[in-house]
């Protein structure tokens, strides 16, 4: 008997590459935080040529049967009746409460077939609301294996990779492929907000899938990345995570640790149109009342925390990789408390300290002034801040 | 621990009578406040269902009481217990194996723990986490109630009152949703309620067993569900890790609540049994011991259960027909023994081979929800089981100092042994109970009898006999809600109070209960130095 933790289909290829034995945990696997002993070069490739993720240890769930469609409209907050074969959605969905239980996408592979991805496992949730309806629900987090091809250079990689011209495969849809004679379907999706592409295969194809990619990329920068390089691009693309920007309201212990989609910044995703899903009542509901919690960007003003550093004969100390801590955000000079941020990182490219928060609405209108608290040589001080429209960075070739 | 064997009579503010952990809690409190206090312990050590005893040369065991859960925070930091030598160790999987040869496994890892259940049931390994999650909530929910001095519903007393406006108050701020789930665990039987949850039987079998450790219920009795919630009280204060496996065996507990009570100035006696409470004009006077010794003090107080104290300490005539009424009928069935093992070699389990981390927790002999109501059936027609739920610990695999290097002591809890069994407990009986116990444990762990040095068995009646535990129940009378909070142990002596002034009562047997708690040892004390919530 092992209880370690198992390392994802790529782990025969991950492993040798990991220089500093940076594994984190995620989902029940081992991945790595970086490969090399710091991460800058991983996210760089991100922004400057293409990044390699092994995105393997999401939750993955294949529903099928006539009513498969049914069943995912019926539980998220995106119109999926409304959508075609052929898109893949971004969704939340919520309890009955309508509160987030989780967020993942929604690739419509087939008529009666669907493909639901997510932080947590949700096996019981989609088969709790399946009673009556013609489907089957299976649990394919361990039989798929997916990798994150991020970058400028993405789709020339892919496109090498594959044979096959992927400029027609726009934001958000799929197409199937061959990736040197493995089938896969690709995604056009990501979690860095760059273009970039999500590759699906059957688990036991991952190693001849992970070194066609290498070989056709690396002419072109590609570069596998870990967990810290990620982590600093999604909280560049104002992309929202489980567990760290938001708590599922399954594992909440009181009522304020949930959320809404619209206070999440989520309202874009719920088909209030649609006539019936989990949660539409209260959502409904919600939607009348004035908001009360807004999640958005805010940015840490350089000059005066600067200046807090310098008071001190000391230079600037920021951030090294993304922190996921909370935060206190107070309104400008006094002890008004307004919210608090979840994750926050430098963004080596934009030169800018970036966080998301939660912040109560009257204080999250862009542009507004506050301050965060910030700990310099073991004081705590108040830097100021302001916020900012996520996301903070959306470069035209993610859509193009 | 060095205790003054005293001898003669002598004057005291209070007399503890007995020395489990509840006896030494009370004094420990009492004597922090000031008082002159006396713990008289008819053994030769302290600890009751508490104790660590070498009954194999080199070879230590937590005799009875092996695991610790629900220790409150409160005493231990009240009394400084762990500078007073509380060590309390982790005690962090456990592992149902099956007839099959496969087995369920909680590991000390959320990750771990969700990938072993979805081996068996992906849907139960989701359900697990969010029972979990309800549970420790539920346990949130009482776990006040188990900190005060429970309101006596039919009083009018401004205290009362206020009392019960806090129990209503608190049960108010609960969501519907979270009182609704109270209600089924307070009124379901452990098997029904684990049904709205799991289909994998073996996880039920295993749930359900820790809600009738030490009572007389089966999992399909009505009622089990509320045990269940006792073991998440333990888990809420995992913070504070009050939970596993005190270092030197459950005796250390028990010792160094002592160790506090000397420091703060109590005499511990041993050997001392008292025989008599004496009263004067419906007052309690003082204690006589078993020697002939006379005690006297203004405050006595019992750490015994009820029966013991009220049918056999006090005269009669000092208390009212219907208060010895209510006590004759107190439920307090014995259900449960103990089979403690010097072994050569470790067990091999066939589901697990050789040694692993699994030998480090709770091994639970529950293969399936039939196999446990089968063995409570055995129980109900006046048998032990023929093939008995057991709850199995290697204290020396978390602890090496419990046996001599490389060979190890196991602990094996084993339930059902009703107290009265038909033809009455023998040696032949005991025997024969020790048997079922060694071949229940080799259907799972062939070569058990190969590495076994030597055995203790102990049926109820021997728990009785030596921890004057009435019928050897351990939990000093019943966990059923007929005899919890304002009725433990009985309506209108809830308050650790009894009909004889001064006489007061502090073990198991008073709210809230059994186990290695010491709450009753402490609201006792508080309530007798006025000071109480
Ligand atoms: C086999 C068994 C297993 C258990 N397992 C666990 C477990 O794993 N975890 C857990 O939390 N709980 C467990 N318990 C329950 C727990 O041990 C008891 O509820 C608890 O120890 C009782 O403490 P107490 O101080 O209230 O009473 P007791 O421990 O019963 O103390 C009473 C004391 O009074 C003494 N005494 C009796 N008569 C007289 C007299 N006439 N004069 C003077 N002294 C007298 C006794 O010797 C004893 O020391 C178990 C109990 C048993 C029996």
């Amino acid at each position: 008997m092992t209880r370690s933790l198992p390392g994802t289909p790529f782990h025969p290829r991950t492993a040798p590459l990991v220089e500093g034995q940076t594994w984190r945990r995620w989902a029940g696997f081992v991945v790595a935080s970086s490969y090399e002993l710091h991460h800058d070069r991983e996210y760089h490739a991100i922004r400057t040529s293409a990044a390699l993720f092994d995105v393997s240890p999401l939750f993955k769930y294949h529903v099928r049967g006539p009513d498969a469609v049914r069943l995912v409209d019926r539980v998220v907050t995106r119109d999926v009746a409304g959508a075609r074969v052929g898109q893949v959605l971004y969704t939340p969905w919520c309890d009955a409460a309508g509160k987030v239980l989780d967020d993942g996408t929604v690739s419509i592979l087939a008529p009666d077939f669907l493909r639901v991805t997510a932080a947590d496992p949700n096996y019981r949730w989609l088969c709790e609301n399946a009673r009556g309806l013609r489907v089957t629900v299976d649990d394919a987090s361990e039989s798929v294996a997916a990798l994150a091809l991020q970058g400028p250079n993405a789709r020339t990689i892919l496109e090498h990779a594959t044979g096959t011209d992927l400029a027609g495969l726009r934001f958000f849809r799929l197409q199937n492929a061959l990736l040197r004679g493995v089938p896969v379907t690709i995604t056009r999706t990501g979690y860095t907000g760059d273009l970039g592409y999500e590759i699906w295969m059957d688990a036991s194809q991952a190693l001849p899938a992970w070194d066609a990619l290498i070989a056709a990329g690396t002419p072109f920068g590609l570069t596998p990345a870990g967990i810290l390089a990620l982590d600093v691009a999604r909280i560049e693309a104002g992309l929202l995570l489980l567990d760290v920007d938001y708590v599922s309201a399954r594992k909440a212990l009181i009522e304020p640790q949930k959320s809404s989609p619209l206070e999440l910044g989520l309202e874009w995703t719920v088909g209030f149109d649609k006539p019936a899903f989990v949660g539409r009542e209260a959502l409904v509901a919600e939607r009348e009342r004035p908001a009360e919690w807004r999640f958005t960007g805010v940015e840490v003003a350089w000059e005066p925390l600067e200046a807090l550093y310098t008071d001190l004969g000391l230079a600037p100390r920021l951030p090294t990789t993304a922190w996921r801590t909370s935060v206190p955000l107070y309104a400008p000079g006094s002890e008004h408390q307004v919210g608090y941020a979840t994750s926050g990182c430098w963004s080596p490219l934009l030169k800018r300290y970036l966080t998301l928060a939660h912040l109560e609405a009257p204080y999250a209108e862009p542009g507004r002034e506050l301050d965060m608290e910030v700990t310099v040589e073991h004081r705590r001080k108040r830097a100021r801040a302001n916020v900012c429209a996520l996301p903070f960075f959306n470069p035209g070739r993610k859509r193009a | 621990m060095t205790a003054i064997r005293g001898t003669g009579g002598g004057r005291y503010d209070a007399i503890v009578i007995g020395g489990g952990h509840n006896g030494l809690v009370t004094a420990a409190y009492l004597a922090r406040a000031g008082k002159r206090v006396v713990v008289l312990e008819r053994r030769h050590l302290v600890g009751g269902a508490a104790v660590t005893e070498e009954v194999i040369p080199g070879f230590r065991f937590s005799v009875f009481s092996y695991v610790v859960s629900l220790l409150r925070p409160e005493i231990i930091r009240d009394l400084s217990l762990p500078a007073h030598g509380l060590e309390i160790l982790p005690l962090e999987s456990t592992v149902t194996p099956m007839f099959d040869g496969d087995y369920l496994a909680a590991w000390p890892d959320a990750d771990q723990t969700r990938r072993e259940v979805a081996r068996h049931s992906l849907r139960d390994a989701e359900a697990y986490e969010e029972y979990s999650r309800l549970m420790g909530l539920m346990a949130m929910a009482v776990k006040p109630i188990i900190g005060m001095i429970p309101p006596d519903p039919t009083s009018l007393s401004p205290r009362d009152l206020r009392g019960l406006l806090r129990v209503g108050r608190h049960f108010q701020s609960l969501s519907a949703k979270h009182f609704h789930l109270l209600y089924k665990l307070m009124t379901m039987s452990s098997a029904d309620f684990l049904d709205e949850w799991f289909e994998t039987d073996v996880l039920k079998a295993t749930k359900s067993a820790s809600g009738i450790i030490g009572t007389f219920m089966g999992p399909r009795t009505p009622g089990s569900a509320y045990v269940l919630l006792h073991h998440y009280m333990g888990e809420i204060d995992g913070a504070f890790r009050a939970w596993g496996f005190a270092r030197g065996g459950t005796g250390a507990i028990s010792e160094s609540i002592g160790r506090a009570a000397r420091a703060f100035g109590t005499e511990v006696r041993l050997d001392a049994e008292v025989t008599k409470v004496r009263t004067q004009g419906g007052k309690a006077t003082g204690v006589v011991l078993a020697n002939g010794d006379e005690l006297q003090a203004p405050v006595v107080v019992s750490s015994l259960d009820p029966k013991r104290t009220f049918l056999r300490l006090v005269d009669e005539a000092d208390l009212p027909a219907d208060f010895v009424a209510d006590i004759r009928r107190f439920r307090i069935r014995g259900s449960s023994g103990k089979v403690n093992l010097a072994l050569s070699g470790l067990p091999d389990f066939t589901c697990l081979p050789g040694v692993g981390p699994h030998l480090r927790g709770a091994i639970s002999i529950s293969p399936s929800l039939e196999y446990v109501e089968r063995a409570y059936d055995d129980a109900k027609y006046g048998a032990f089981s023929r093939r008995p739920y057991m709850d199995i610990i290697l204290p020396s695999m978390i602890d090496p100092g419990m046996a001599p290097p490389g060979k190890h002591v196991m602990s094996v809890f084993v339930q059902y042994a009703p107290s009265t069994i038909t033809g009455g407990w023998d040696d032949s009986r005991r025997d024969a109970f020790g048997n079922a116990v060694l071949d229940a444990i080799a259907q799972f762990a062939p070569n058990i009898r190969d590495v076994i040095i030597d055995k203790q068995v102990l049926t109820p009646a021997d728990i009785e006999r030596i921890t004057g535990l009435t019928e050897g129940n351990i939990f000093q009378g019943e966990l059923a809600l007929h005899q919890l909070f304002f009725l433990r142990p009985s309506p209108g002596w809830a308050q650790y109070r009894t009909p004889v002034r001064g006489l007061w009562q502090c073990g198991s047997g008073t709210h809230p209960g059994g186990g290695i708690m010491g709450a009753g040892g402490r609201l006792a004390a508080l309530e007798i130095l006025g000071t109480g919530a």
